[in-house]
């Protein structure tokens, strides 16, 4: 037990799973965004990332130049968010919780189904940005270019959507739609819009956690971030979904847990990390079922 | 200015009529009452004109363009603003926050200096608390802002349901006083209201439904006449 708690608080650990945590954290924020405005929980939002690593594999592929593979991998994965919100989501915005999250899970496997049509269940590798695992010695800790370039990336996404959501009208009009979406367009909200908008701002995270994720996991598989999909979303619920503080906070901690179990499990027992940290989040939500960050039950701002 | 006008609209809840051949316009700078027992389908005449209920038949018409089957948001890009019962404002955002939500029905741009002082004229009250949360504000002082919120959006038409409900009688005298303000600047109203007699007193015509039906129209010779009045409920 010592040994655990000592390779837990472990530097190197202790930096792997900050940085694990923030790319989970923008994946909670992809999620949050679009449940605080449209209420529908994107269960294919995994496979956002999957194809936008498949981008980048196929560029890779290729040889073509990195910025090429990055741009393409935002292409894919923008397009597809925006199809999705036009043939899927708007179209059932008026039906039940249910309906939508049923709707989203047949989107999941449909784009799941696709990639193995395409690239076979071995996948494809990525590796025009494997450089970036190399790491740099910081005292007696090695760091991972990745790693700091993950932490940079986060928290510059985060202010610049902090930025968005609280200094420009379609901010606004976002988070007044995520509170109370009929008074909002009784205001003279454009629902659509604002659809629209929260779908492309998490179609960028998606994208931006597929580059990062691609350079940790360079082999892009059809099922490649749906474990991670899975432990944000439990992170979201854990952290609170009703707002997307409690929920960013939620994905970052559940990365942060697993990146910190990751690295002090021994090796041979990896295999059960799953199991340990969906055991906490069935505690958490047995303590905290309204979420771990937010108070009471009231009026809460949503985005 | 352009006027709102109602012809022979008809709405229905599963089948169940709540409004039947209702006919009315209000023009631009008038003030139009609208009283009833509960159930009359005054809020419901009020949800149809901002399309957030379906008319199933009739027109409903702002500058003689027809208005039916548009969504909200579109309405209140029109020129439509509702100060809707129980005033529904962003309780967790700030009253600044609030009226700049009424932009969002102007097609572009910012609020002017002028157009500040304006609704600090009307609304000191708004004024002075634009940082706080909405929902730290008194009942009086929301209701407030949910009419300079409505007034932000420089509607033609202002649609109001219920704005008295649950205020204090000297801030129900400031309410109607302001909405005397607000239709001489050339806005056209319509009230909602269960205060029938300050309604009368207060609009050009007042039109008394039941049942979904106008029964009588009222103008402000009627507001004392206390029979005239219960008899228009009791029909």
């Amino acid at each position: 037990m010592s040994d655990f708690l000592r390779d837990a608080l472990d530097l190197q650990v202790q930096v792997d799973a900050i940085g694990l945590g923030a790319i989970f954290a923008l994946m909670a924020v992809g999620i949050g965004l679009v449940f605080g405005v449209m209420r529908l929980v994107n269960f294919a939002y995994g496979q956002l990332i999957m194809a936008g690593a498949f981008a980048l594999a196929f560029a890779s592929d290729r040889d073509w130049p990195v910025g090429v593979g990055i741009a393409l991998c935002f292409a894919v994965v923008l397009a597809l968010s925006l199809a999705m919100e036009r043939v899927v989501f708007r179209p059932l915005r008026t039906q039940s919780a249910a309906v939508m999250l049923v709707a989203t899970f047949a989107v999941a496997f449909l784009l799941q189904s696709i990639a193995l049509l395409w690239f076979g269940p071995l996948g494809k590798t990525a590796t025009s940005l494997v450089q970036l695992n190399r790491p740099v010695s910081v005292g007696s800790v090695d760091i991972r270019k990745i790693t700091v370039v993950a932490i940079v990336t986060a928290a510059v996404c985060l202010v610049l959507l902090v930025a968005l959501l609280n200094r420009t009208s379609i901010g606004l009009h976002m988070r007044a739609a995520a509170i109370d979406s009929q008074t909002a367009r009784l205001l003279g909200v454009r629902a659509n819009l604002v659809s629209t908008v929260s779908v492309l701002i998490a179609g960028v995270l998606a994208a931006v956690v597929a580059v990062m994720l691609t350079v940790q996991f360079p082999t892009v598989t059809p099922t490649f971030a749906l474990q991670e999909t899975i432990l944000v979303l439990a992170g979201v619920v854990v952290g609170g979904m009703t707002r997307l503080l409690s929920a960013t906070l939620g994905g970052f901690l559940i990365g942060y847990v697993s990146g910190l179990l990751g690295g002090a499990l021994p090796s041979s027992q990896s295999q059960y990390l799953p199991s340990f940290v969906f055991g906490l989040v069935i505690l958490v939500l047995l303590l905290r079922p309204d979420g771990l960050f937010t108070r009471g039950r009231g009026l809460v701002e949503r985005v | 200015m352009s006027s709102l006008e109602l012809r022979d609209l008809e709405v229905a809840y599963g089948g169940v009529p709540a409004v039947r051949g209702l006919s009315l316009t209000v023009a631009a700078g008038e003030i139009v009452g609208l009283i009833g027992p509960n159930g009359a389908g005054k809020s419901t005449t009020l949800h149809a004109i901002m399309g957030l209920v379906p008319a199933s038949a009739g027109d409903i018409r702002l500058a003689d363009r027809s208005l039916r089957g548009r969504p909200p948001e579109a309405i209140a890009r029109s020129g439509i603003a509702l100060v809707p019962e129980g005033r529904r404002l962003f309780a967790e955002l700030t009253v600044d926050e609030n009226l700049r939500l009424g932009l969002a029905a102007r097609p572009r741009g910012a609020m002017t200096g002028d157009e500040i002082e304006e609704i600090a004229q009307l609304f000191p009250i708004v004024e002075e608390f634009r940082q706080r949360p909405a929902g730290a504000l008194s009942g009086g002082q929301q209701q407030q802002l949910a009419i300079a919120r409505a007034l932000v959006a420089r509607p033609s038409i202002l649609l109001l349901d219920e704005p008295s409900l649950g205020l204090a009688p000297q801030v129900v005298d400031l309410v109607f006083s302001t909405l005397r303000t607000i239709a001489e600047r050339g806005i056209g109203v319509l009230l909602v209201e269960q205060r029938a007699q300050r309604t009368v007193a207060l609009a050009a015509r007042t039109h008394v439904l039941a049942n979904g039906e106008l029964r009588l129209t009222l103008t402000p010779d009627d507001a004392a006449d206390t029979d005239r009045m219960v008899a228009a409920y009791l029909s």
